[in-house]
């Protein structure tokens, strides 16, 4: 992380249009983002008005297939669609994102490369590719500790960066901290890279797919760290998977993304017991679960996740959900706004509330 | 199409019986590329598919569960053991001598993207298997390849297209639809659907299972995934550091699991249950999987096992049946769900490399 904020210039901001002063109370805020990508087929509308809030210490999962623009979501609040490749830098992003009393995406380039890695950090999926093969893992952390805190000698940096490894859970770290990433495996590479996210105390934390490369028993040991860390630390989390079982053991929160919008958000145990959209009816549907008798067959999602350049027209899952009857043509044509559908539960469905429920306990509960 | 099989009927021949199969992969060093060591990737494999079934084959990465798969279709040359097909025995059998056998054993691979030709059609890829065994078709080779497309859920008309043009879980039909192109008896899928969206994995899962009942095909399926696997296995074994540790039918392992690997895997999957989060008990194994170039001695597993003893350290455990349940075999001194092998003695000499904690 530290070497993007090396490579970022300044000198592209784009000139900022007047915005509300009214700084949100929540710690974090997301209102309306919109991050999308010209390209030469088209618009890609990786995320297309975004809006959500966190709080710090709460915990809140962002599910969705892959390009349903979870991971654009989180790397356009930590500010790296501004810096890197000409490409990149071609992301129109607009909306606000406000962090603990100040907006980020009209923010001055240099503050936000401030914040990142400071106040707000990262977790990527793979730490094989996220660190760097040449320089040892303890020269990494110490070079992003010492880019936020200019005064602290390189003794102090890596006194700091032992400890933190070894907070991380790995063993001996007084004499890992000079190995390099190839000499750890999977599992303690991505230790490593939590105690890189996690050495200036960041109060955001983003994980991006932390354990989708992991082996199972890995995966419940770095959950259960992260678990740990963030009772610990009182940090605000946010984690990105294509795993419902994986935001179920660490989300207070979940907020399900289709086609660059989210579809469905609310309180963890709701999303799970009583959800209203079709489309989560499908996720649920689409994974076998060892908690429960197995079932004949599994209850999938039909077709396949649409292309962002050309959503489907309406609501953007409609050739893919099997009540579209039920709108009566609504689900073609209009999008989906959403709407309250419960304490603190938001959904973006056409379906009549008697219909959801109906559909719900009488058609997919039963066979999940 | 052929009429579905009975599984496992009493009495019948197994499809493929596997027994004591080894391979080392040599680690060389210098000009001579003198032999200093070898991963020992699998070590020791002894287990038979019955014709019809579905065997699942579950473990850690690098528990050598995909050596396993590219020995038995003879993608590999094995160092040990012996692997019959229908009763024949095919371990060492030549390109040649193996070539006509290749019809009843294919593969599904586990990456979509690099397992289909990018300068090839789909029809020059389906038809791949017809050209190279010279089979003859009823109504020639392109009505094949368009049954085997919609069969697989695709449309006749992705014939010319090039597989760039496909989505990963339609990808992965075409290679399943190259797979089942000579109607082959034994599929071996290694891993073949951890590369795709939860969606689509689960429409790929409820295809292979179509086509079991529907062409009567004999799966070993290799996963890491344990739901996955015990959605789709009737036969399940578990793999670690190149060897079986338990083996079972699916309502005994994942009802009484015996072996402690087995628990501790089962218990790490996590529950999409927001509420049974606190109240599950869990196993935490510390540390992980040792090197496979220099297993530890006597259990592999006793440096991550919270039960090891004395004996874990120094006798290798036997896989065997420890109950009168049939066909359940476990390679354990101090099973769960089953009387202790070594009784009396105690863990206090419990192993230093790793402890466990349960969560409650």
């Amino acid at each position: 992380m530290s070497k993007l904020t090396k490579t970022s210039a300044a000198a592209d901001m784009e000139p900022t249009e007047e915005r509300p002063t009214d700084a949100p109370s929540e710690f974090l805020s997301v209102r309306d983002l919109k991050v999308h990508f010209p390209t030469d087929d088209g618009v890609v509308k990786s995320v297309d008005g975004l809006s959500f809030t966190l709080e710090k210490g709460k915990t809140l999962g962002i599910v969705g297939e892959s390009g349903s623009g979870k991971s654009v979501t989180s790397l356009s609040i930590l500010g790296l669609h501004r810096v890197g490749s000409n490409r990149s830098r071609n992301a129109r992003i607009s909306g606000e994102v406000w962090l603990d009393g100040e907006e980020l995406i009209s923010a001055d380039a240099a503050r936000v490369r401030d914040l990142r890695g400071q106040k707000m950090a990262m977790i990527f999926q793979d730490p094989l590719t996220a660190m760097h093969p040449f320089f040892s893992v303890g020269q990494q952390i110490i070079e992003a500790y010492r880019v936020h805190h200019p005064s602290a000698s390189k003794k102090e940096a890596r006194k700091r960066t032992i400890e933190m490894l070894d907070r991380v859970g790995i063993p001996q770290p007084d004499r890992r901290v000079d190995d390099y990433p190839h000499q750890f495996s999977g599992g303690m590479r991505q230790r490593a890279m939590i105690a890189m996210a996690l050495v200036n105390d960041p109060s955001l934390l983003i994980a991006d797919e932390p354990t989708t490369a992991l082996d199972v028993t890995v995966q419940a040991q770095i959950l259960d760290l992260i678990r740990d860390l963030q009772k610990e630390f009182g940090s605000a989390v946010i984690i990105i998977t294509h795993d419902l079982g994986v935001v179920a053991e660490l989300a207070d929160d979940i907020l399900v993304m289709y086609g660059g919008r989210c579809i469905e958000r609310g309180p963890s145990e709701t999303i799970f017991e009583q959800p209203q959209h079709p489309y989560t009816w499908g996720l649920l549907g689409s994974m076998p679960r060892l908690d429960r008798e197995r079932t004949d067959r599994l209850n999938p999602v039909k077709g396949s996740p649409p292309s962002l350049i050309n959503l489907p027209s309406g609501c953007a899952f409609h050739p893919r959900c099997p009540y579209t009857d039920l709108t009566e043509g609504a689900s073609q044509t209009v999008v989906p706004e959403l709407r309250e559908v419960g304490s603190r539960h938001l959904a973006a469905c056409h379906l009549g509330k008697a219909d959801r429920e109906r559909i719900w306990t009488e058609e997919i509960a039963p066979k999940l | 199409m052929t009429i579905p099989q009975q599984t496992t009927a009493e009495g019948a021949e197994p499809l493929l019986k596997v027994s004591g199969l080894v391979k080392h992969f040599p680690i060389t060093k210098g000009v001579l590329r003198r032999q200093v060591g070898a991963v020992k990737a699998v070590d020791g494999l002894d287990f038979e598919v019955m014709p019809g079934e579905t065997l699942g084959v579950v473990g850690e990465s690098g528990c050598g569960k995909s050596t396993m798969g590219r020995l038995i279709t003879r993608l590999l040359e094995p160092t040990g053991g012996k692997i019959e097909f229908e009763g024949r025995d095919i371990t060492h059998l030549g390109t040649s001598a193996m070539r006509p056998r290749r019809r009843d054993v294919q593969m599904i691979f586990q990456d979509p993207y690099s397992s289909l030709n990018p300068r090839h059609t789909v029809g020059t890829i389906v038809s791949a298997p017809f050209r190279l065994q010279k089979v003859e078709t009823e109504h020639g080779t392109k009505k094949a390849v368009q049954d085997l497309l919609e069969l697989v859920g695709l449309s006749p008309e992705h014939y010319n297209r090039y597989p760039h043009e496909f989505s990963g879980g339609q990808r992965q039909r075409i290679g399943i639809a190259r797979a089942l192109a000579l109607k082959p008896k034994l599929v071996v899928a290694d891993e073949p659907v951890s590369a795709l969206d939860v969606s689509i994995q689960a429409q790929v899962v409820n295809l292979l299972d179509d086509l079991q009942s529907e062409l009567g095909l004999t799966y070993v399926i290799i996963a890491h995934d344990l739901s996955v696997i015990r959605h789709v296995s009737d036969r399940i074994a578990v793999m670690y550091l190149g060897k079986i540790v338990e083996i079972a039918d699916r309502e005994s392992l994942y009802g009484k699991p015996m072996h402690p690997y087995t628990t501790a895997l089962m218990s790490a999957v996590p529950v999409p249950d927001p509420k049974r989060r606190t109240q599950r008990k869990r196993i935490l194994l510390t540390g992980d999987v040792p090197s496979p170039i220099s297993p530890p001695s006597g259990c592999r597993f006793h440096t991550r096992c919270w039960k090891a003893t004395e004996v874990c350290r120094t006798v290798e455990p036997p896989l065997i049946a420890l109950t009168p349940a049939a066909g359940h075999r476990v390679a354990c001194h101090h099973p769960e769900n089953a009387p202790d092998q070594a009784p009396g003695e105690t863990s206090a000499t419990a192993a230093t490399g790793g402890k466990s904690v349960e969560s409650a």
